[in-house]
Order: C-alpha cells, then sequence, then structure tokens
C-alpha cells in the first residue's frame, strides 16, 4: 500500500477483509484453515511486513480488521491463549530472526497451533536475568542446553519457548548470553507445576537437561542474547501494560460495575478513591493510545516501562478497593483447589482471585523496582546504581 | 485523655512467650496453609491448647465467673501472637467478641453456666453477625415466634464452624435481644474464604430452641460492645500480621542478591523497609492504645479504636502487600507462606468494619462532618 492518507488506508483494508471474506467463507471452512488463510491475505496482524502476516500498516489498523472479521462472526485466533507468543516471541522474532526463522515460526504462532512460554528467570536471576546460569554449549550443530528455569508461565502447555541461555562464561555476563527458540517436546525438558497464591498452578519450574537445539534456532548472534532479551522485555512491558482497551476495559472497569450494582455499600470516602482511580486509568488509556502512536512505526523502547507501572498500580488498588467495598461479600473466595488455568484472565473471576493475581502484575515482565531504574536510568538518563557486576568475566561474580 | 501505659508489663512479656513457644510447636506455616486445601486437623488441637493447656480463653473473664481476670491488654499480646504465627483458631471470635457480649449480661443468670464453660475451655462460642460487621452495623437477621423458636440466617460468620454455642441477636419490637443456640440446632455451611485461617460460614436456623441469654433491655448493647471491643483488640492482631510480613522481609533481603549485591541494600529498598517500619510502629501504638483505653474503659476508647481500625487495618495490608513483592518470585508461591498474611490481613481489614467505615464514624465522633 503506497497511499498514506489514513481515509484511503481503512477503505483498503476494509475491501480487502470483505474481499477475503468473500473467498472463505468460514462457515464452511476449518477454523485453522481460515486463520492460515487470514495469515497469508496480510490480515493477521496489519502492521508486520507482507509476506508475515501483514501489511506493513500502522499497528492502530489492527482494530478495524478484528471488528470486521467479529462482526462477520469469523473466529479468531483466541489471542488470549498465546499471550507469550503474540505479544513477546513474535516481535522479536521479527525483529531478529532469518527469513527462514519468520517463514517457519511466525505463522503457526499466529494461528495458535504453537503455544510459547518464556524460559528466561532462574532462582538465581530473576530481576538480574543477565546473570542466567543455564548453560548452552555447541556440539557440532546443536547447542546442548543445561540449566533450571523458574516462574515460567504456560510451560505446561507450550509447544515452543523464546529461552535465554549463557554460551560464554569467560566474558561478562551481558556479553555471554545467547537467545534460542527451544522445542518444548525436546527430549530433556522436564515441566514442574509451581503452585502460586491463588491455588493453581499457572507457571512452572522447567528443568533442562541436554537439552539439544539445533543452531538454526538461535535468533540473533551468538552472544547477542541480552539486546535480544531486551526486546523481548520492552514488548512483554508494552504487551502488559499498554492497554489498548477502551474506557473501562481494566480492573477500574470491573470496579465501577461493582459500584454502579451496589448503591448499598457507597460511602463518600470510598467515592473520592473510585474516581482517583477512574481518572488514572482514562489518563492511562490515553496514554497508551499516545504511547503506541509514537511507536506505529518502530520497536517499543524503555518507555513503556511506566506504562506497566502504571497499570499494576492501578490493577493493584481497584482490586483491592473492589473486595473491601464488597464487604463481607468479598471474604469469600470461590475456589483454592490446585488447577492448571486455560489461561490467564486478569481481570476475570472473582474479586479475591482478581486481587490476589494483581500482585503478580508488580512482578511478573520486570518488577516495579526494575522498571523504575530502567526509566529512571535509560529514559531520564540519571547515573546508574553502583555497579560491582561489570567488566568481570561471569564465572568470576561474587555469588 | 488520661497516659495510658503503651508498652507490655513483665506478666504480658512472658504471656507473650508461651502463646509464641506453644504456637511454634504446634503449627508451621505449611500446616496452616493445609487448611485452604480442606485439612482442618491442626485448628482443634491448637485450639485446645490455647483455650484449655495455657488456660487463655478465660482472660476476659473476671475471676468471680470463673475467669482468669485479665483485660484487654492481655487478650491484645495474645492477639499479635495469632497474628504473627496466622493461627487458625477462634480466639478473637469466641474469647474475645462472644465473651465481651456474654460478660453483660448479670451475674446469676443463665449466661454465667456458658461464661463459666468458656473460660475453663470446654465450651467455645460465636457470635452470628458477618464477620464484615462493625460497630453499629449489627442489625439481626434473626426473629423468635411465640413459643421462643428462632428463624433467620447470617452470612459469613467467623468462628461459627468452631463453636459448639451460638449467640444469635435476635430482632423483637423492644430491641436487640441475645439467645444461644445449641450449634448442632443450626445449619452451619463452611464457607470459601478468602482467610480459610478464619474460614466462614453461613448459618440458618429454622425454628430453632433457643435460650434468652439477654433480653431485649440488654441484648443490643451487649452486642455493640461485642463488636466495639472485637474491633478495638483486632488491630493487635493485624499489628501482629505486619509485624511477621516486615521482620520476614527484611530478613529475606538481608540476604537475597541481585546484580551481585545483597538487595536490602539498595536505596529504594531501604527506604522503602524505612517507611514501612514507622507505618508498623505506629501501628503498634494505635493497636496498644485501642487495647489500653479498652482496658481502662476509658471513655476515649471508641475514638482509639476507630483510629486502630482505620490505620491499622491498612498498615496490616499494605505490610502483607510489601512482603508478597519485595519477595518477587517467591512471593507469589503458595509454598512460601507470604500468601497466608496477604489473605489474612485483607480479610482483617474488612472484618469489623472496614476502615472507610471507621473513618466515616470517626468523622462523628471528632465532630468532623462531611458536609
Ligand atoms: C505471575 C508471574 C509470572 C511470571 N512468568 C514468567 C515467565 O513466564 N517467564 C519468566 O522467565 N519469568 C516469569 N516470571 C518471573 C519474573 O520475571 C521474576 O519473578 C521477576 O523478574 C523478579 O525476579 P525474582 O523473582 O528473582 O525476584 P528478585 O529479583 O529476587 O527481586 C526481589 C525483590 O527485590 C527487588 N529488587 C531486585 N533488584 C533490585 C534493584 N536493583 N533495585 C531495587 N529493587 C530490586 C525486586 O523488585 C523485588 O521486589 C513471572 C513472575 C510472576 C510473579
Amino acid at each position: 500500500m503506497t497511499t498514506t492518507d489514513p481515509r484511503a488506508v481503512e477503505e483498503d483494508l476494509r475491501q480487502r477483509v470483505t474481499d477475503f471474506l468473500a473467498a472463505h467463507d468460514h462457515t464452511t471452512t476449518d477454523r485453522l484453515e481460515f486463520l492460515r488463510a487470514r495469515y497469508d491475505a496480510g490480515l493477521a496482524w496489519v502492521n508486520f511486513p507482507v509476506g508475515h502476516g501483514g501489511l506493513g500498516l500502522p499497528r492502530s489498523f489492527q482494530t478495524q480488521v478484528e471488528v470486521q472479521l467479529a462482526k462477520a462472526g469469523a473466529p479468531d485466533n483466541n489471542p488470549r491463549g498465546n499471550g507469550i507468543g503474540l505479544g513477546m516471541a513474535a516481535p522479536t522474532i521479527l525483529a531478529f530472526g532469518t527469513e527462514e526463522q519468520k517463514k517457519k515460526f511466525l505463522r503457526p504462532l499466529w494461528t495458535g497451533e504453537q503455544i510459547w512460554c518464556q524460559l528466561f528467570s532462574e532462582p538465581g536471576a530473576g530481576s538480574d536475568l543477565a546473570a542466567v546460569s543455564t548453560r548452552a554449549v555447541r556440539e557440532g550443530g546443536d547447542w546442548v542446553v543445561n540449566g533450571q528455569k523458574v516462574w515460567t508461565s504456560s510451560a505446561h502447555k507450550a509447544q515452543m519457548a523464546i529461552l535465554v541461555a549463557r554460551t560464554n562464561p569467560e566474558v561478562s555476563k551481558h556479553a555471554g548470553l545467547s537467545y534460542f527458540l527451544c522445542n518444548m517436546d525436546a527430549p530433556g525438558v522436564d515441566v514442574r507445576p509451581l503452585r502460586q497464591i491463588t491455588g493453581e498452578a499457572e507457571f512452572n519450574e522447567v528443568f533442562l537437561t541436554d537439552v539439544h537445539i539445533p543452531d538454526s534456532q538461535r535468533l540473533g548472534d551468538e552472544g547477542q542474547g541480552w539486546k535480544v532479551a531486551t526486546a523481548t522485555l520492552n514488548n512483554e512491558r508494552v504487551a502488559i501494560g499498554g492497554g489498548g482497551g477502551g474506557r473501562e476495559s481494566g480492573m477500574v472497569g470491573v470496579l465501577s460495575k461493582t459500584w454502579r450494582e451496589h448503591p448499598e455499600r457507597r460511602g463518600a470516602g470510598q467515592h473520592d478513591k473510585l474516581m482517583r482511580l477512574w481518572v488514572d486509568a482514562e489518563v492511562a488509556r490515553v496514554t497508551g493510545q499516545r504511547l503506541r502512536q509514537k511507536l506505529a512505526a518502530g520497536e517499543p523502547g524503555p518507555e513503556g516501562s511506566a506504562m506497566k507501572l502504571t497499570f499494576a498500580r492501578i490493577a493493584q488498588e481497584a482490586s483491592g478497593m473492589e473486595l473491601e467495598l464488597l464487604g463481607d461479600e468479598g471474604l469469600r473466595a470461590s475456589d483454592w483447589t490446585m488447577k492448571r488455568p486455560q489461561h490467564v484472565d486478569f481481570t476475570g473471576r472473582d474479586a479475591t482471585y482478581r486481587y490476589l493475581r494483581a500482585k503478580g502484575n508488580s512482578i511478573e515482565g520486570g518488577t516495579s523496582e526494575i522498571l523504575r531504574n530502567v526509566i529512571s536510568e535509560r529514559v531520564l538518563g540519571l547515573p546508574s546504581e553502583p555497579r560491582v557486576d561489570t567488566g568481570i568475566a561471569w564465572k568470576d561474580l561474587p555469588r | 485523655m488520661s497516659d495510658l501505659n503503651l508498652l507490655y508489663t513483665d506478666v504480658e512479656d512472658d504471656l507473650r512467650s508461651s502463646v509464641r513457644d506453644l504456637v511454634a510447636a504446634r503449627s508451621e506455616p505449611a500446616t496452616v496453609a493445609a487448611v485452604y486445601d480442606g485439612d482442618r486437623s491442626v485448628v482443634d488441637p491448637l485450639w485446645r491448647a490455647i483455650a484449655g493447656d495455657l488456660g487463655l480463653a478465660g482472660l476476659l473473664i473476671p475471676e468471680e465467673r470463673g475467669g482468669a481476670g485479665a483485660s484487654a491488654r492481655e487478650a491484645a499480646v495474645v492477639l499479635e501472637e495469632l497474628g504473627r504465627s496466622v493461627a487458625p483458631v477462634p480466639f478473637l471470635t469466641s474469647s474475645v467478641v462472644a465473651t465481651t457480649v456474654l460478660l453483660a449480661a448479670e451475674p446469676g443468670g443463665p449466661a454465667d453456666e456458658l461464661l463459666a464453660g468458656l473460660a475453663a475451655g470446654e465450651r467455645t462460642a460465636a457470635l452470628v453477625l458477618p464477620l464484615s460487621a462493625g460497630p453499629g452495623e449489627e442489625a439481626p437477621g434473626f426473629t423468635v415466634d411465640g413459643e421462643g423458636r428462632i428463624s433467620g440466617s447470617a452470612r459469613s460468620v467467623a468462628g461459627a464452624l468452631e463453636a459448639d454455642v451460638l449467640l444469635v441477636p435476635v430482632r423483637t419490637a423492644q430491641g436487640t435481644a441475645v439467645h444461644a443456640v445449641r450449634a448442632d440446632d443450626a445449619r452451619v455451611e463452611p464457607v470459601v474464604s478468602l482467610d480459610m485461617t478464619r474460614q466462614l460460614a453461613d448459618v440458618t436456623l429454622e425454628a430453632a430452641a433457643g435460650q434468652e441469654l439477654l433480653g431485649a433491655s440488654a441484648g443490643g448493647d451487649a452486642v455493640r460492645s461485642g463488636l466495639e471491643v472485637g474491633a478495638a483488640l483486632l488491630a493487635s492482631e493485624q499489628y501482629g500480621v505486619a509485624q511477621w510480613c516486615l521482620t520476614t522481609t527484611i530478613a529475606y533481603l538481608k540476604d537475597r542478591r541481585q546484580f551481585g549485591r545483597v538487595v536490602g541494600g539498595y536505596q529504594a529498598i531501604k527506604h522503602r523497609l524505612a517507611d514501612l517500619y514507622a507505618a508498623v510502629e505506629s501501628a503498634g501504638a494505635a493497636a496498644r492504645h485501642a487495647a489500653a483505653t479498652t482496658a481502662a474503659g476509658d471513655a476515649d476508647s471508641v475514638v482509639s479504636t476507630a483510629v486502630a481500625q482505620s490505620f491499622v487495618s491498612d498498615v496490616a495490608v499494605k505490610a502483607a502487600e510489601e512482603a508478597v513483592q519485595l519477595h518477587g518470585g517467591i512471593g507469589m508461591t503458595w509454598e512460601h507462606p507470604a500468601h497466608l498474611y496477604l489473605k489474612r490481613a485483607k480479610a482483617d481489614q474488612i472484618a469489623f468494619g472496614t476502615p472507610a467505615a471507621h473513618r466515616a464514624r470517626l468523622a462523628e465522633l471528632v465532630d468532623l462532618p462531611v458536609a
């Protein structure tokens, strides 16, 4: 598409969807075939390049496509079921992958044939992700990986993983990392559930023992892992905190609904608090809108950290307030049994779940403390904390 | 306003260590966590040891009525320890709230026998109101017919699962009366609760037999003072919760390293913990003040209780939330006990009136009307 007039783009896009629907009757086409065809027509993620499910358009045009397809009753790719794949792995593969890697992985990722998880954190390397000690050693055309990952959401249902591992312990910790695409069904991948605060096991421990990964599944250069991982994390922060829903779409929407449904529980003090949160959420929404406009062409940088910081705070305050507002009903939970959730829904289920799950929002994808460091050091240019872990080989670091 | 002692006496310190030792020996976080999976086997023996062996169930009951003749100060110390260990025992609901209600009954009346049973740790009682009801929110959900049979229901009642006798506030034309109903004569349905260490139940009575312990002239005030004392002393439990969260988090952050440094050495973290310390210390003072004024029968007790509930509830939640956050991923797990404290703190915040409700009440008490 050459034109830059947004209205012309909209019209062209509408026509493309109409033509696509005419050529592919979703009522008679197999769901997966339909999704694959949608990908091939460039209507999967319009901001991706032609040939990889997109049309090279600004991200903002995606909504129009989703709305038009949903109105027609077409099936979607169940994006909730593959948040890490769509929000984090895909943009990273797009940015750093070879043509062959993009061809091989992006389509099944988008259609949901392959669910992805993120093998980053380790017991000793959470905030300090660059300190990971999972080793990848070259053996012929393969890498052999050994180590332990932890807090891995969705590892139990994932077919693929993005993995950060140490390929060179002799250099400084950031310089010795490489980034891999790991098959979760490879021999030596052992996934064990980790029960969490909500009672269920959404995340896992993953033990990697002599897992073979072909060199063709290394993303980016050897030793470039930190740079690639940073791109993933920047995308993650936008994916978690970037919003994109409408007014009252997040936790404040849930709280507002509760408020409207329970006039008997209202009070002057709570009302002021509610309105403050409502305003915060609305401002976050337009801030996200503006950020997405800024990012329309490029890739997210550290600025997205501020969005996630705000998102986590609002989600936690609103869900905490909802429990108080509910009073004796807020004292009731629905279920503590150990389960394997099919997907994570921050604003779904019951108020107790929402409150507890929201606690993770300021930990997952970089804690709020780390995000403040990112903002102050990388956005504001303030001097960094005194560091004892730079300019020294990883193997010689104090542990 | 008198200058009440807000420190701990030697007797109170001794009491604290005996409770702490007993709880440490009998209930570990892992056994406590089992209550979330429906295994309540820790509850009964622990409660029997506290109520009977240590004789703490009768703390608030005067000696001449069979109790230990102690005061709200000592009961508050017990609650600090029970909070610190999220112990799943009905001390607050039976030995504080229900007991306070019963103590309003004239000696020599039908409440005596029950009080003696409570004092001996042989019986356990619960006031049948939602745990969320604060002082002034005691509207009873029960009525009594001409033959003295009681019907009605109450949701989200704390302590009912452990109780063998229920104190039922009954609505009459003359006011609220309080009847005792055997738990066996009630339908007590366990509720999956936010805080399973104080599991709630829905209580339903269908023409149940009861015995009037407090008539309509006295019952309303008795229930209100039960809730008032409950709210006052809950603050000490909340303080115990907050203290555990603070000390456990400090200990962890002195040890945990990231970026080659001890995480507790980062100034951002030090300042956070310093702020939390200031809040928890203040919470301790507010809780102690509420206990001391209550024990002294001081005119300021209602204000100090509203202050304590307005302040300490939020501090306990804050401390628990900080504990989860500052432990990172491990704080989000089932295995780490932080979640037990978060759930207790959040439920306690709603119990006996939310901070917002207490602030609204306080505004009236100190003449600061909203409009
Ligand atoms: C619900 C959930 C889902 C997750 N899913 C995944 C996943 O799918 N894949 C994955 O790889 N990981 C996942 N994580 C892990 C997450 O990324 C880490 O928990 C997080 O990065 C923190 O690491 P940590 O747990 O080791 O805590 P630590 O890094 O040990 O941090 C402990 C505390 O210290 C603070 N802190 C650390 N360093 C500093 C500093 N320099 N300055 C100030 N404060 C500091 C932290 O903010 C935190 O409060 C998930 C976590 C959660 C809670």
